[in-house]
């Protein structure tokens, strides 16, 4: 196990320093400059070089790159905003605040929602799609496979408004998306993101219903699970302790991935909604050429998914006593 | 004569599917007494696996109908409750199924499997199951089974996955053991050690068994009655060796002569059954092995394509063929001069 650990950790860093370098070598592709933007209307040789200092982009590539890392690590120095301490991620180009501060600022909001929505279509797409599975071909099973069939094909942006409309704005049922911090007041983080977490998990809790469906229709197929009947164990027992044990590993695999992408920013949604999380602020670093935002949540998103590997081997090791780690 | 102890009368598993009704067996009756092993032979999909699963009610009642009539220790199997099933179900009777490795859950230990069959119908505590299935493992030859007991199905070789399988299957003492092919997937020192196991263990609980194989020579090794099946029907039965000394219907003598005889002459060539097994969604009218069988025209009036020919039993011997005694005396002839010589 702790060779494992070791061995992944040393991985995953690997893969970072990967992507953190491609995203460095693809903005400077772009062929916008930074400083040239920054600079403004009348902007002089001097006053470009002068700016280029300031946003520490006055070097070539490779020492630009290792400068940003050598920040991450010891901390860095700039001439207009002082000293950055470890791990430094840099000023934005845009609005000069350090870029860890509006991560950490932007980051509970992403957590919240990812988490929120995770509950929500974990309950109900794994839920639904084990009824699905022990009513197999049965009505139930039909409404279910059609219903997530529908809702798979949906697309956020359409819900996200059509929910708002109806059940914020018609009814009165729930209260408009907004983010209250949970430190704050739970019951407003609550009502204030009920909304979006419906929304986001109802194309999950679609494809979660399909595939616990049809891992558990597998599952249940199996030789073992037969046996288990053989031994005169109940219908229920045989669901739970070993066709569910055998459908769980794929879908634990597949949950992983998933939440380590929404912890990376739930673009659509968030813009959806207006709420101020990590997809918002890597969609405006695009679009404003903010290298060190954009380095910043590649690589907060990257690490998510990075780290969500890492424990759906370990768990899946845990669940399946076959799969060895090493 | 006292009730046996299995009895099946006319059983009856069809399965309903998108292309119709599948008779996989259609009408078989056996009895079986305690202590005794009844070897079913047959091709693959003859109904000898359908009818052991109907025996114990694990086919999905969603798409099954069965039809006639299962008496264990003369109580009523086929209308039975799912409750009643359960709390005879790896107790009374159990099975040992043919792929022991995918047959045992990978998730839980071997001991874990056994113990949880033995609490499910004794009650009794996490530890005494333990303890049960550690003797179970010891009595079927498991090399230090207090420590194995923790082990998972992957890392027991696969002998020893058979003897654990076997070991869950008799934990509770059952009267009835069903063992769906239990040495197929094993070679052949192995086979005959897991044969010898169950010989042993039925002589000292006076289980009875019922073998299922494709296998005549481990039919020839453990079964004291055979019951050969074709197309979901019994097409011969008898002592092993009346059927097998002495086929009594054409299909039984393919089976023979398929199979090669250690003490035979070398160069003479095996004689497989042409053709392929029957479907049983559309079955051959008349004598379902008719479209296969080399002797339909010695029978006068083409009966073996029109008539269902009967299963007369006397005694426990008889057979479904339209060729009558003496015609078969003659046909078969050849068999025993090149058997038994």
């Amino acid at each position: 196990m702790l060779r494992f650990l070791i061995r992944r950790t040393l991985g995953a860093a690997v893969i970072l320093l990967i992507i953190s370098a491609l995203v460095f070598v693809l903005f400077y592709a772009a062929p916008r400059d930074p400083a040239r933007i920054a600079c403004g209307k009348v902007c002089t040789p001097e006053t470009l070089a002068l700016v280029k200092k300031n946003l520490g982009i006055d070097h070539s590539l490779p020492v630009q790159y290792w400068d940003w890392l050598k920040g991450l690590f010891v901390g860095r120095d700039y001439t207009s905003f002082g000293h950055c301490d470890a791990p430094c991620l840099g000023y934005s180009f845009q609005n000069r605040e350090p870029v860890l501060a509006t991560i950490e600022d932007r980051f509970p909001t992403t957590l919240s929602l990812a988490l929120g929505s995770s509950v929500v279509f974990l309950i109900f797409g794994v839920g639904t799609g084990m009824l699905a599975a022990v009513k197999q071909g049965k009505a139930l099973d039909k409404i279910a496979s059609s219903a997530s069939l529908i809702a798979s094909s949906m697309q956020i942006f359409v819900i996200g408004v059509l929910a708002t409309y109806l059940f914020v704005d018609q009814l009165h049922l729930l209260d408009r998306a907004n983010y209250t911090p949970f430190t704050e007041d739970p019951g407003k983080w609550f009502t204030g993101l009920l909304v979006p977490w419906l929304v986001l998990s109802l194309i999950f809790t679609a494809n979660y219903t399909r595939m616990t469906r049809s891992q558990m229709v597998e599952s249940l197929s199996e030789d073992f699970v037969r046996t288990a009947r053989a031994k005169g164990l109940s219908r229920r027992t045989v669901f739970f302790r070993f066709a569910w044990r055998g459908a769980m590993g794929p879908i634990i695999t597949i949950f992983g991935l998933d939440l380590g992408q929404l912890l990376g920013g739930a673009i659509i949604t968030e813009y959806t909604f207006s709420l101020q999380g990590i997809g918002a602020l890597s969609v405006k670093a695009v679009s404003t050429n903010d290298l060190p935002v954009l380095l910043g949540v590649v690589l907060v998103a990257a690490a998510a998914i990075v780290i969500f590997n890492i424990i759906v081997d370990a768990v899946y090791a845990l669940v399946d006593p076959r799969v060895r780690l090493a | 004569m006292s009730t046996p102890f299995l009895s099946l009368r006319d059983l009856k598993v069809h399965f309903s599917t998108e292309d119709g009704v599948v008779k996989a067996v259609d009408g078989l009756s056996f009895d079986l007494e305690k202590g005794k092993t009844l070897g079913i032979v047959g091709e693959s999909g003859s109904g000898k696996s359908v009818t052991n699963m109907a025996i114990l009610g694990l086919h999905d009642p969603r798409n099954t109908t069965m039809d006639g009539e299962i008496l264990l220790d003369g109580k009523e199997l086929i209308h039975a409750s799912e409750s009643e099933l359960e709390k005879l179900r790896g107790n009374k009777m159990s099975m040992i199924f043919q792929d022991a490795l995918a047959s045992l859950s990978p998730y839980h230990t071997i001991g874990a499997q056994i113990a949880e069959t033995y609490r499910k119908h004794t009650g009794v505590s996490k530890k005494e199951a333990r303890a049960r299935a550690i003797e179970m493992l010891r009595r079927v030859g498991i090399p230090q089974p207090d420590i194995r007991v923790d082990d998972y199905p992957h890392q027991f070789s696969g002998g020893m996955r058979q003897r654990a399988m076997i070991a869950m299957a008799l934990v509770c003492d059952p009267e009835l053991l069903i063992a769906d092919e239990p040495t197929t997937a094993l070679d052949v020192t192995v086979q005959a050690q897991i044969m010898d196991l169950l010989k042993d263990l039925q002589q000292e609980f006076g289980t009875a068994i019922i073998f299922i194989t494709h296998d005549l020579g481990v039919i020839a090794d453990i079964a004291d009655d055979v019951l050969v099946m074709y197309g979901g029907r019994c097409v011969e039965r008898g002592t092993k060796k009346q059927v097998l000394s002495a086929p009594d219907h054409p299909y039984t003598l393919g089976l023979l002569n398929s199979m090669p005889s250690l003490d035979g002459a070398v160069d003479v060539p095996l004689s497989p059954i042409p053709g392929s097994p029957p479907s049983l969604l559309n079955p051959p009218s008349g004598c379902r092995f008719h479209p296969r069988c080399g002797f339909t025209e010695k029978v006068t009036g083409g009966l073996c394509s029109t008539e269902r020919p009967a299963l007369e039993v006397a005694e426990g011997r008889g057979s479904a063929c339209h060729l009558t005694a003496d015609q078969k005396r003659d046909l078969f002839a050849d068999f025993a001069a090149t058997r038994h010589n």
